[in-house]
């Protein structure tokens, strides 16, 4: 478990292909008498990853395909293709501050750059001084309680550590007596208080979720004055 | 192929869905960035390349050409199919009489207001298949589902369609598009399933 309605799976691949971060499989399950049913799931591990792909999976619970995976025992196979997408995708050669907004499971193909980002830290800045270790990252999260948070843990100890990164949650349903951070639905101000700086720089937006919360904070970010053209979306319905 | 055995299918099944799609109520977004902001003042509708009669319409010009009641089944790449859509529209067959296609063209390319582009044979454009869409279900169209003016081809992949369109463009070879050159299918028939470029 990632977060409280989220699974994290791990599969082999016995063809395993490299991707980039951001991008999706599909995964098929087929029944006995051939029916089919085939739904998407992005990435969360890192490029770097050989051989495995880790998906973060939201149940939904009269859904058909999720509550599938989740119940879904250790050494049993699924079908998946992949894999896809070649629009919603980041690497470390692509210059400029990166801005992730993720809400819910939107999470998961950030987390997969994020990764990507941090198996790069280490390595010599270009020619032109570029170079992970220098590289500005905005991680915002909006999340409907603390507990559904996904990757908690690992992005307090990413965060801890890079100090070019920063995470900002905001919990929008039952926040803790004790959270300090935002307890409202992403908005513009809270938009313009942490990427105000960003406004008119050469940073990549990355923004990631339910349908809904993506066409709200993408029309805040136009409003906010961000540029068309260096935000990418990806919807993942609902 | 994998069987999974222990797996109990909750959807119903039904001829009307291509293999791999389900039936879904509701009307999904899908595209690739925000959603953009179209004044209908400004906004026009340009048609290109390979035509006698080259000509761009403003909003008001473009509603005075006759429309169609299109009532179709539309089926998303990413599974989702919509049964019996209504829509409103111009017939592509009246916009090739009005700027008067040349013999030439093969292809249309549909250009969209972010700057996105679609790839269409030209057979899968005439005889009835497409429209310009004005309206979905008796109202405008919402922005985040492509209006003011979206491309209608039902008979394929729902991202042929392409959304906040400005501009038909003929031209006499394949220039794939924007979905086209990143892994997707060049054609996109959802009863083949061509959902990625092996397919
Ligand atoms: C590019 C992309 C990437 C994605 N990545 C992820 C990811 O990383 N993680 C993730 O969790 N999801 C992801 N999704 C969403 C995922 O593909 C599925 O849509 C999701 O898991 C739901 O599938 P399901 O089969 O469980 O539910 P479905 O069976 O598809 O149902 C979806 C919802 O509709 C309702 N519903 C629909 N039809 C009926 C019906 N006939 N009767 C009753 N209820 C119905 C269900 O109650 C359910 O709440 C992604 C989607 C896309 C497009």
């Amino acid at each position: 478990m990632v977060a409280d309605n989220v699974m994290s799976l791990t599969f082999s691949l016995p063809q395993w292909q490299s991707f980039k971060a951001g991008q999706h499989y599909d995964i098929r399950l087929t029944a006995p008498g051939g029916y089919m049913a085939e739904r998407s799931y992005s990435i969360a591990s890192s490029p770097e990853d050989k051989g495995i792909v880790e998906y973060g999976v939201q149940l939904l619970e009269d859904g058909e395909v999720s509550p599938y995976l989740w119940k879904l025992a250790e050494g049993k196979q699924v079908e998946m293709r992949g894999p896809i997408g070649g629009h919603f995708i980041w690497d470390v050669s692509v210059p400029g501050p990166l801005i992730l907004i993720g809400g819910g499971s939107g999470m998961v193909p950030l987390m997969s750059m994020l990764r990507h980002h941090a198996n790069h830290l280490d390595d010599p800045p270009s020619p032109e001084g570029f170079g992970e270790a220098k590289r500005e990252i905005v991680f915002m999260i909006s999340a409907r309680t603390y507990e559904h948070i996904l990757y908690r843990r690992e992005l307090e100890r990413i965060g801890s550590q890079d100090r070019n990164i920063n995470v900002v949650a905001t919990i929008t349903d039952n926040a803790p007596e004790s959270w300090s951070g935002y307890k409202r639905r992403i908005d513009k101000e809270m938009l313009e208080e942490i990427l105000g700086k960003y406004k008119n720089t050469d940073a990549k937006t990355f923004i990631c979720g339910p349908t809904p919360f993506v066409e709200a904070v993408a029309k805040h970010m136009k409003a906010l004055g961000f540029k068309s053209s260096d935000i990418k979306t990806e919807r993942f319905g609902g | 192929m994998i069987i999974n055995d222990d797996f109990i299918p909750k959807r119903k099944t039904s001829s009307k869905l291509p293999p791999g799609q389900y039936e879904e109520r509701g009307f999904p977004v899908l595209s690739l960035g925000p959603t953009p902001d179209i004044d209908i003042n400004t906004w026009k509708l340009e048609v290109t390349g390979l035509v006698d009669n080259p000509i761009s319409w403003t909003w008001q010009e473009f509603n005075k050409l006759s429309k169609e009641l299109i009532i179709k089944d539309i089926h998303c790449v990413t599974k989702w199919s919509k049964f019996d859509s209504k829509w409103e529209g111009v017939p592509m067959q009246e916009i090739f009489n009005i700027v008067k296609v040349q013999p030439g063209p093969t292809h249309l390319i549909a250009h969209s207001y972010d700057g996105y582009t679609t790839n269409l044979p030209i057979e899968d454009i005439s005889n009835g298949k497409a429209w310009v869409a004005t309206a979905y279900d008796s109202d405008e169209i919402e922005a985040e589902h492509g209006g003011p003016a979206r491309l209608l081809v039902p008979h394929l992949y729902f991202w042929k369609s392409a959304k906040w369109l400005n501009k038909l463009e003929f031209v006499d070879r394949d220039q794939p598009g924007f979905w086209e050159t990143r892994g997707y299918h060049n054609y996109g028939d959802p009863w083949q399933e061509q959902r990625y470029w092996n397919d």
